[in-house]
């Protein structure tokens, strides 16, 4: 059974058409990469899929529940994390304060015992620090715990979200082009760590712009073009897929 | 537990019983009663500071609900029941003990809710009304946010001005004082001054180490998640509708409590403390205090109240503190103590310097 089966969603801006008529699922333990032209619709199917946006219409199915019209902070207690295109961490945190919210799904202490300082909620306290400094040593991003997020280089902003977003326990990981701006080198990081993830038991979906790097790693490839999904196969298949051909080509010569 | 992390509040009730010692030493003891007010005044801003510096979403109604515990709380213990005594209700409310008769100056007798029973009622109000409040404006950001809550603070206001048993543009008077147990008395008598010193700094105290604590702990970081990045916070499981809400409520509590228990001291209330300008005080102070620094909030909260109820301020009191809103959010929107803008102060600095060495 799939993990995420996502059923005719569409979701319009004014006149826009920004996801139409979309159907397709993602299988456990698998990486499946999202691609297309710019103004594609690939962040805003992210933005429906992680509740951040309600569709028009259609279904998304996690797990086998229906999670669409969810509040993103369900979809996240469902066990649904994402990055952002334009990395979105909190600022005036440290690195390891912005992994640790992402523990926040599996603590519970609410306002009334934090405020009496209950002593079960400085357990929970102590386990949220170890668990979210364990991701970042995975990450090889430890050494920059205490630092201010805004002060890190871009980078590292990105890592320290994956690490954020890993530190939910996902079932599936959502990435929004987590290569963008990076060079050579960090790319082929990013690349190494996402293979890494889904050895973990993490189920990936990623929209990149870096074909060699969604060549490279995922499993399965969607390509989406003006709202609407124009193949959905193996990498080996999408290369030769003339359709496809003709949607890239055709963006470099205008 | 790490220990040192209470150090700070044994230096502020060190600072507590310092102070109180020096009024007795100098001979100024009445200056007692404009620390005791200023202690509560406090209370209203730790409340808030916790609202806007770390949950980040500001609020120019607070005002609003230091006025409904006082007004609440007036008026439950100073109308007198006794023609309705056999009421139905009245008699449900003697029962359960909530009421109690007090004679006045003249012999008469009166049928009151005692102020305890009202102080509980007032507080219980005051969290439905944040709660209703709160719910659909917190959907709202930045200025939209603050001219919704502007708009409760003057409906609060009007309110109770043109209400007859509000006291209207006078006020309600003659509010007895609020027996806590025997032998403990929220009350302006001066026999019991230093007792109410101590009533009002212990009660800053307790709120400072319950603040501080909702700070340091998960729901502290996820309220600064909220102020940093809202979007990024519900995408990683946190509910940032129900935690801006009680945020916004728990403030509002500590605003009401406040307004309760300085009515009893002063004897009563009077629609001014309702009043827009009140709001717009507490936001100065807390952004003078430096946004999400509850330390500064609280320091600056004593401070300013204090030299304001001292008359230092003389005509110009509401001018000073519109004055330091504008200059905070002209040249440290972060507010003053607070650690970036001391980075901001050393990076003009140094700035030269740097790009010399670089060169
Ligand atoms: N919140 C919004 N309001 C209005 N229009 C939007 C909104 N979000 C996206 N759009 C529009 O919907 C279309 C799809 O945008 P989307 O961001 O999903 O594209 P994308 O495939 O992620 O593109 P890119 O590769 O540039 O990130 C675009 O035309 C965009 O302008
Ligand atoms: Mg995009």
């Amino acid at each position: 059974m799939a993990l995420l089966e996502v059923k005719d969603l569409s979701r319009a801006f004014g006149g826009l058409q920004a996801v139409n008529k979309v159907s397709f699922s993602v299988k456990k333990d698998t990486i499946k990469a999202l691609i297309g032209p710019n103004g594609a619709g690939k962040t805003t199917l992210f933005n429906l899929v992680s509740g951040m946006l309600p569709p028009d219409s259609g279904s998304i199915i996690f797990n086998g529940e229906p999670v669409h019209g969810f509040p993103p902070y369900r979809t996240a207690s469902k066990g649904i994390a994402r990055t952002f295109q334009h990395v979105k961490l909190f600022p005036r945190m440290t690195a390891l304060e912005n992994v640790m919210i992402g523990r926040h799904t599996h603590s519970k202490a609410e306002f009334i015992p934090c405020m009496l300082s209950l002593p079960w909620t400085w357990r929970e306290e102590k386990q949220i620090r170890v668990k979210s400094l364990e991701i970042m040593g995975f990450l090889g991003i430890s050494a920059f715990a205490g630092n201010e997020a805004a002060s890190l280089a871009y980078g590292q902003q990105r890592i320290v979200e994956l690490a954020r977003a890993l530190a939910c326990e996902p079932a599936l990981l959502l990435l929004d082009e987590p290569a963008a701006g990076l060079n050579m080198r960090e790319t082929a990081e990013i690349a190494r760590l996402i293979t890494k993830i889904k050895e973990m038991g993490v189920t990936v979906l990623i929209v990149e712009h870096d074909m060699s790097l969604v060549m490279d790693i995922s499993d399965e490839i969607i390509v989406l073009s003006y709202g609407e999904k124009i193949a959905d196969d193996v990498p080996l298949a999408i290369q030769r897929n003339s359709e496809v051909i003709r949607i890239y080509l055709g963006e470099e010569d205008a | 537990m790490n220990f040192h992390k209470y150090l700070p509040i044994a230096a502020l009730i060190s600072a507590v019983i310092a102070i109180q010692l020096l009024t007795y030493f100098t001979g100024s003891a009445y200056m007692l009663t404009q620390l005791t007010m200023s202690a509560y005044y406090s209370l209203v801003i730790i409340g808030l500071c916790i609202l806007m510096g770390y949950a980040g979403q500001i609020s120019l109604g607070h005002a609003g609900f230091f006025a409904i515990g006082g007004y609440i709380s007036a008026f439950l213990t100073t109308c007198n029941l006794l023609p309705y005594r056999s009421h139905s209700l009245v008699s449900l409310f003697s029962k359960a003990g909530l009421l109690n008769m007090s004679e006045d100056l003249y012999g008469g007798q009166a049928l009151h809710f005692h102020p305890w029973a009202a102080c509980v009622m007032a507080v219980l109000f005051t969290i439905i009304a944040a709660y209703c409040i709160g719910g659909p404006v917190l959907k709202l950001k930045g200025h939209y946010l603050a001219m919704a809550t502007l708009g409760f603070g003057i409906i609060v206001y009007r309110i109770v001005l043109g209400t007859s048993f509000f006291g209207a543009a006078d006020g309600l008077s003659d509010v007895p004082s609020f027996v806590i147990f025997p032998g403990l008395e929220v009350s302006g008598k001066s026999s019991v001054r230093i007792q109410n010193y101590y009533i009002a700094s212990g009660l800053v105290i307790a709120g400072v180490i319950i603040l501080l604590n909702l700070i340091n702990s998960r729901i502290g970081r996820a309220l600064r998640a909220i102020h940093g990045a809202e979007d990024a916070a519900g995408a990683m499981g946190v509910n940032t509708a129900k935690y801006k809400l009680h945020t916004f409520v728990l403030s509002a509590v500590f605003a009401s409590i406040a307004g309760v228990l300085l009515t009893h001291y002063n004897g009563g209330i009077g629609p001014s403390e309702a009043s827009v300008m009140k709001s717009v005080r507490y936001v100065a102070i807390v952004a003078i205090g430096g946004m999400a620094n509850l330390w500064g909030a609280l320091l600056m909260g004593f401070l300013l109240n204090f030299l304001s109820l001292r008359g230092y301020f003389g005509s110009f009191d509401d001018a000073v503190f519109g004055s330091i809103l504008i200059i905070i959010m002209l040249f440290a929107p972060e507010g003053l103590l607070h650690k970036n803008s001391f980075r901001g102060i050393k990076k003009i600095f140094s700035h030269t310097t740097k790009e010399e060495g670089q060169a």
